[in-house]
């Protein structure tokens, strides 16, 4: 960066990984037959989400996540889907716990389950963006929810 | 140039001497709430120090002298705003609250079902949901004025929707947005034609630009004290002295009854009968001072100094690639706001990049969601400016802009 920006917080905020994420969004193209299709919004801010779920015996086997909104919304709902793909129902369920706890504790030691995600952990520092970065992962544990129940779509308002 | 000594200004407020994450602070938040000079500052002290007590009733010297210094303030807002007296000047906690009183005292006492609002596409949540649950509780209507693609009402609309139907109009003078100014005089007199009456919500105008009441022609004028370099927690309602005689009361209690029973109460002369309860006494007198303040200053040098500012703003801001700014080109048509969005940058993430400048600027929907999707947006910037703003600031702000762009545009570094 030309203007250099002094603040270490500033630099957690915006990791590079995540800006890679925000620029270069993975599996944004729309799964053309999902089994659940889940908004999500955040009507403060005005991020949205579309999470799109294929499932295979209780195993997220594909998923794709389109939206518009704030870089950390963006790459948040971007990075989840490496890690989603292959996870049964349960396991997402805990990796999103695990994200939310993260996003409540920056001091705290990143749950290795989440991987590269503990690039998040610098949000934390910053409670109003907080729900930017929970947003995709909420959405998500609605459309794995209504699965469940065997909907075929959810609306999360974040 | 501008008749305002802007260094001499800045030094009269202590906080513009702070740096924000390192740089020095330039707040162009101005539109949310102004920062405070040292003499108000001083006047809240002066109150809790010297004079601190409960209003109206007390026979000691203290209650006396709070009393007539509460009192002389709305003389001072009367003043202010050239309203024929001191009893047109209700205090309230803010402009919200004095949107609430109307729709409750006049509002419920007078609409019926078929009954037509007519507000306009730009106003603030606060000049909204009010007006909602009142035509929801009488069977009203509401009816929305259109703007055009620079932010302006539309002249057709306001022929149109303002008819027989119409029993109030409520009009922002200024938008906190697009920072349209609105003729809010040609609309209160085509409402007067039809019967209705006119409310002007003056949050943005007042503080910015000379305004007569009485000259608006408005029945309601409602505003705020934090957005004039005064404390938060005053709001204003202005209403001719009948009007207000005719409204029922709005919150009940002390202060606001003349006479009570267990089986009935009568009500207070106005402007205390819709000033139930302790008021906010401390805040109230120290209004006062912001009062002085710009007074001092003069309204039409706080105006000439926004439009020369608002000029250098879009001039930079427009040779930015890739920004947008929203409202009326024409700098005399608008006040001290400029609303802008940078490509596909969310506007939060733009504003947490221009907060490492120093830089405090407004990012979302500035409580006008009904507006971001007439201008299809989900957000925006905001820079607002006041007097104690300099071009020189601007800097900052081209600055940050320019840091964002490269940060949310530029192709990722690869690292070993």
């Amino acid at each position: 960066m030309p203007q250099s920006l002094p603040e270490p917080e500033f630099d957690q905020l915006y990791r590079e990984l995540i800006l890679d994420h925000y620029r270069n969004p993975r599996h944004r193209e729309p799964l053309a037959k999902p089994d659940v299709v889940a908004e999500g919004y955040n009507p403060l801010c005005g991020d949205e989400v579309e999470i799109r779920l294929s499932f295979d015996n209780g195993t997220v086997s594909d998923l794709s996540v389109d939206g518009r909104g704030c870089s950390i919304s963006q790459a948040s709902g971007s990075m989840l889907t490496d890690l989603v793909i292959g996870k049964r129902a349960d396991e997402v369920r805990s990796l999103s716990g695990l994200f939310t706890k993260m996003m409540t504790d920056p001091e705290g030691e990143p749950p290795e389950e989440l991987g590269d995600l503990e690039a998040f952990q610098g949000v934390a520092k910053f409670p109003v963006r907080v729900k930017c970065a929970t947003l995709a992962w909420h959405t998500l544990e609605d459309g794995i929810q209504q699965h469940d129940e065997g909907g075929h779509t959810a609306r999360h308002e974040e | 140039m501008t008749a305002l000594d802007i260094q001499r200004i800045r030094a009269d407020f202590p906080i513009l001497k702070r740096e924000v994450h390192g740089r020095p602070l330039v707040y162009f938040d101005n539109a949310a709430t102004t920062q405070k000079p040292q003499a108000v500052i001083d006047a809240l002290v002066e109150y809790y120090s010297t004079y601190n007590a409960n209003i109206h009733r007390g026979i000691h010297a203290l209650a006396e002298e709070a009393t007539a210094r509460y009192e002389a303030t709305r003389q001072s807002v009367a003043d202010f705003i050239g309203a024929p007296s001191a009893d047109c000047i209700v205090f309230t906690r803010n402009t919200t609250e004095s949107i609430n009183l109307v729709a409750h005292a006049w509002g419920r006492k007078n609409l019926q079902p078929g009954d037509e609002i007519v507000l306009s596409a730009m106003e603030h949540h606060s000049d909204i949901v009010p007006w909602q649950l009142l035509a929801q509780a009488t069977g009203a209507r509401l009816r929305v004025l259109g703007i055009d693609d620079e932010g302006r009402l539309l002249s057709d609309d306001i022929e149109r929707l303002i008819g027989e139907k119409t029993k109030l109009v409520a009009v922002t003078q200024m938008s906190n947005v697009l920072g349209t100014i609105n003729p809010v005089e040609q609309i209160a007199e085509l409402a007067h034609q039809q019967g209705a009456l006119m409310l002007v919500d003056a949050a943005q105008s007042i503080p910015h630009m000379p305004v007569d009441v009485q000259a608006l022609g408005a029945d309601f004028v409602v505003f705020s004290a934090h957005k004039m370099l005064g404390p938060t927690g005053v709001g204003v309602l202005y209403a001719p002295r009948d009007l207000l005689e005719e409204m029922d009361p709005f919150l009940t209690g002390g202060e606001m009854i003349r006479r009570v029973t267990y089986e009935d109460s009568s009500w207070n002369d106005v402007p205390w009968k819709f000033e139930a309860g302790t008021p906010n006494i401390g805040d109230v007198c120290a209004f006062s001072a912001s009062l002085d303040y710009l007074s001092d200053l003069g309204m039409e040098n706080v105006r000439a100094h926004e439009i020369d500012l608002v000029t250098v703003a879009m001039r930079r801001l427009s040779q930015i690639e890739g920004v947008t700014i929203y409202g009326p080109r024409n700098p005399e048509d608008r006040g001290g706001v400029v609303a802008f969005n940078l490509d596909d940058v969310h506007p939060h993430d733009l504003a947490t990049v221009l907060d490492q400048h120093g830089v405090a600027i407004r990012a979302g929907h500035h409580c006008a969601q009904p507006l971001m999707g007439r201008l299809d947006v989900v957000a925006t910037a905001r820079a607002s400016f006041y007097v104690y703003n300099s071009e020189e600031e601007l800097d900052a702000l081209v600055e940050g802009i320019e840091a964002a762009a490269r940060l949310f545009r530029a192709p990722v570094p690869t690292r070993a």
